[in-house]
This record gives C-alpha cells, structure tokens and sequence, in this order.
C-alpha cells in the first residue's frame, strides 16, 4: 500500500509525522520504503538519517541542433509550445531553461537536424536506514523543472501486499503536489488549527477529492489556535485520525531533527493508534 | 520604487506574519501575495477585491472520440504518460489532464486531427484594496500547474500599481520552495528577506533558497524566527551568515501571542505592542535604509 503524508501549508508536521510514523512501523518488521518528494526541499533525511549508497543523476532531454543539416526552416520553433527554440536568419537558439523535454523539435524536424542530449536538473539519492529503504530526490537550485524528478522518484514506489510505501509531499496544491500524491491508496493530510491552517486544508481537500484518493487529517500542535479545524473536519464528515498536541519539548526536539517518537510512549501510542487508522481505511 | 520579497524555503517559518507586519509599517505599499497555491495574506489585510480577472493556462489536449481511430500514435509520442490507452473494449484513447503538460505534440502527431487543444482557466487574480493600501493576490485552481505564471501575472500587476499610486515599495509574500513559483517571486526584487527558523530543517532550506537568490542576483538578508526555541541553532545561523556575508537583521522570540492574532487576523504589530513587536519594527526599519 502507498500512504502520502500531504498539507496545503508548509511547516504543518509532514516530514515529522511521516518519518516517525516509518520508524514506527519499520519495528514492526514491516518491508516500508520512504520516498522524500519534496525535492525542492527535501527534509525526511534529517530526520531518518539514511545512509546513501547511490546516487543517480536525473535530467530532461533538451534539443541540440545539426548546423549541418539544418535549414533553418522554422518548424522546430513552430511545434514548440513553451517558447523554449527560436529559428533567427542564420541560428537557431535553445533555452534550455524553457524546455520541458516533450521531443516536439526532435520529432517534427523534417531534416533530422535535432538530436537530444539530457540536461541535469537534480538528483535521486537512495539508501537505507533502520530497515527502511530510503529514497529522495533533490533538486538543483536555481531550477524550476519540479515534476520530472518528483516522476522519478515516483518510479522506486512499490505497491503489493508485502511492502508499504510512505511518501513525503511537497507544501501547496498545484503540480509538484500532484505528481506526488497520484497513485496513492490513502493520503493523511496534516494541518494546524489556525485560520492558515484551515485555509489551506480546505485548499488540500479539494486537491485530493480532485484525485479521487481516501484521506483523513492528523491535526498537529493542538492547542495553538482554535476550534474551527474541528468544525469544519466535522461538517465535511473527515475523518481525524489523530490529534497531536503542541509540545514546546517537540518543537525543540524537532529543531535538533529528533523523531516525535523518541521522545516517549506518548507518541509512541498516538503513532500505533495513526498506524491501525491508516490499515483500516486502506482494507 | 523598491520591491522587498519575503522567502524562507521551508515553510511555515513565519513569513506570512512577518510580511503582514510589514505592510502595516510601511504606509506606502502594495501587498503581493505570490504563494498562489496556498494564499494566506488575506487573512491578515482583509482585501475588499476591485478588479477579478481570469486567469488561462497553457490549454491541454483532449481526444475527439468519433475522429479516434485507436491507432495509438499519440500513446507513442506523448513524454508524460498523459495518454490513457483504451479501457473497457472502447477504441479511443483519452488524455489526462493531470498529467498533460499541453506540448501539442500529440495534437501535431495524430493523423487523424482528433486532438483538439482546449483552454484552459487555471487560476483568478484580483486587484484589491485594504486599510494598508493596495494588493494583489491570486487562486490558483486546484491541483493546476503553471504556478511560476500565475506569479508572474501577480507581480507585473503589482508594478502597474505601485506606479499609478506612486507607491514606495512592493512588498512580496513569497511562497514555500525554491522551484519555479519562487524563482518567478524573486525576478527584478531589490532585497530578499530569508525567514530562517533555528531548526535543521529551516537551515537546510534556508540555505537552498539563499543559494537561489544569489543565482538570479538577489541580495538576501536573514531573520531568525523562534530564535529561542534552539539558541545553539541560531548561533550558527549568526555565524553562518557572517562567513557568507549575509546580514542578520533581527532575532524574533518565540511569542504564544503570534498564533492569537493569527487567529483574530490582524497584523502581529498592531496586535500587540510588546518586545516581539518591536523587534519586527526594527527589522522594517533595517529594511528601509538598505
């Protein structure tokens, strides 16, 4: 089974609540693989800290062009939708930066004058760490090609009965998020209750309903703000899983990048208890 | 006119309070909310929206059932696995808008000319007015792309504004990241604020973003919010900044009272006037000298 740890918000709990909840079930002996997709900002390592054993570069294809060849026709400038090739009286310029790699050029050049070569827009990092298989992409900064390495990383997801697949999404709802959450069987939505909170929940809400994907919310540093993550929880019938509350001991654990987990059978119970939640929904 | 933008990388740092702050302070500016995907500011400035516009996205592709023949060419050509082949004994395949990316190189392959490009609404904008002055925010649809746009259109708009009123600064809620929404955020910003919370996490993404707004030639300055909740963290914030000749323009307490106005939805430094408030007020102060 696939569970994604999503939140419409930054800095709701995700990274802490997902990677305590891997080392919870990995005890368990579970076969648990952990993607990190938040490649713009990948945190799940700091707290899980794995040992990586391979790294692998990952780039989009991005078109190179035959002076030989070409005849400065134009087409190649004429198929391509993101401005990315432009054909000028003797020269043909490529932006790579604008390229989102759809083999347009390369495919419609009548003189076979493109060919691709790959430009390297981040890493996959892969290793292991308390008998969790550990995956995450990063992406190089200044980049802003997000989905084909979140799609990359998407590929080491494995769903069958003997192996549980944890996946860290990026904050917001548009296409990062997405790519992220597709092909899950149940995503846990994490949010605060504060108004910020609310608003995006409702954001991310909409974004799963979109996806046709179960979910339900984990409500993190209960007690900040007020009541209103609940009414809305129980007007739209969602169901809360867990609710955890604020600890200045955990924020300070986190600070340090220590597990919720460790810090005693408090957690370790709210975790069992998000653990048999999750199985149930999922059956 | 100077453009300041508010960044942190990670989320949840404080920027949205810190830039509301701001806006409150600075009496000639225009609030630009670019986390398009997940808006915020308006919970603390209250817009009253003047002007809505659509906002329209790259148009996707959608296959005409009667002109498939189920050759599957599409199927071939198509990068993004947006191309569904055909299901229960149909002949035509489909496309799935999540995953189409709107190439139109399935729409040039099909020899059939059953693929039409359909438009697509992707997102609003608006023009609005606040007690503080004018903003600029946006929606981006649920689960759409082509956030780094929807930016873009935010922060032209906010330029036309600020200069039919002759306004002193644009001020920018950054959103979370370093991708193409921030990149869009940072394009022509004068000063960038990076929010940096004393936890590994936030200096890991601080640093990220840092090295973004060195990339574009964005000068960045750092604010270490909740600096209490791990002083030996910020120390090294502090020290990192200095080996990188990064200014530290202020260390912001943890402050219960943060959440409260949060909730009563009023810029912090109104809220209360107490230290935590008055540290903000001396970041905005460094802010306007530079």
């Amino acid at each position: 089974m696939v569970v994604s740890f999503a939140s419409g918000k930054g800095g709701t709990g995700k990274t802490i609540v997902a990677t305590s909840l891997a080392l919870y079930v990995s005890e368990k002996g579970i076969n648990l693989i952990f993607l990190d997709c938040d490649v713009e900002e990948p945190n799940s390592a700091l707290f899980l800290k794995p040992l990586i054993r391979k790294t692998s570069k990952v780039g989009i294809p991005i078109p190179i062009v035959d002076f030989k060849k070409c005849t400065y026709c134009g087409k190649c400038a004429d198929v391509c939708t993101y401005n990315a090739i432009a054909v000028v009286k003797d020269n043909v310029l490529v932006f790579p930066e604008l390229c989102h790699g759809c083999g347009g050029c390369f495919l419609f050049c009548p003189e076979k004058a493109i060919s691709e070569k790959i430009r390297d827009i981040g890493v996959i990092e892969e290793g292991n760490t308390n008998g969790i298989k550990f995956i995450q992409g990063r992406l190089n900064p200044g980049e802003s090609m997000v989905v084909p390495l979140v799609r990359e990383v998407k590929e080491k997801m494995v769903n069958d009965s003997e192996t549980t697949t944890i996946i860290d999404v990026p904050p917001g709802t548009s296409c990062p998020v997405v790519e992220s959450i597709k092909g899950s069987d149940f995503v846990v939505l994490i949010t605060e209750p504060t108004p910020f909170g609310l608003n995006d929940l409702k954001l991310a809400v909409e974004t799963v309903r979109k996806l046709e994907i179960d979910f339900g919310i984990i409500i993190n540093r209960v007690g900040i703000g007020d009541e209103k993550v609940e009414e809305y929880c129980k007007l739209e019938n969602i169901p809360v899983i867990a609710k955890i509350p604020y600890s200045r001991d955990v924020a300070v654990l986190y600070s340090y990048g220590i597990p919720m987990l460790i810090e005693g059978e408090k957690y370790r119970e709210i975790f069992h208890r998000i653990w048999e939640e999750i199985i149930s929904k999922v059956r | 006119m100077k453009q300041i933008a508010v960044i942190s990388g990670k989320g949840g740092t404080g920027k949205t309070i810190i830039t509301a702050s701001f806006i409150s302070l600075s009496k000639s500016a225009v609030a630009a909310d670019c986390d398009v995907d997940a808006a915020d500011l308006y919970l603390l400035l209250h817009p009253e929206i003047k002007e809505k516009h659509e906002f329209k996205g790259l148009p996707k592709a959608e296959i005409i059932q009667d002109k498939c023949t189920g050759c599957g060419i599409c199927y071939d050509v198509c990068r993004f696995d947006a191309v569904q082949k055909p299901q229960n004994s149909k002949k035509y395949f489909s496309i799935n808008p999540l995953s189409c990316e709107g190439c139109k190189v399935c729409y040039y392959a099909c020899l059939q000319m059953a693929i039409n490009m359909k438009e697509q609404i992707c997102g609003e904008w608006y023009i609005s007015e606040t007690k503080y002055g004018p903003m600029v925010h946006a929606k981006l649809g649920i689960a759409e792309e082509n956030s780094g746009k929807l930016v873009t259109v935010v922060r032209m708009n906010a330029e036309i504004v600020a200069k039919r009123y002759k306004l002193d600064y644009i001020i920018v809620d950054g959103p979370p990241g370093i991708g193409c929404p921030v990149i869009a955020s940072l394009g022509g910003i004068d000063f960038a604020l990076v929010v940096i919370e004393p936890t590994l996490s936030g200096i890991h993404d601080a640093e990220r973003v840092i090295e973004v707004a060195k990339h574009f030639g964005v000068p960045p300055g750092c604010v270490i919010n909740k600096y209490d909740i791990n002083r030996e963290n910020s120390a090294k914030i502090e020290k990192w900044c200095k080996e990188n000749e990064i200014p530290v323009l202020g260390k912001i307490p943890f402050d219960n009272l943060v959440s409260e106005s949060i909730v009563k939805g009023i810029p912090f430094v109104e809220y209360k006037n107490n230290a935590t408030s008055g540290i903000i007020k001396g970041i905005w102060r460094k802010i306007m000298k530079i």
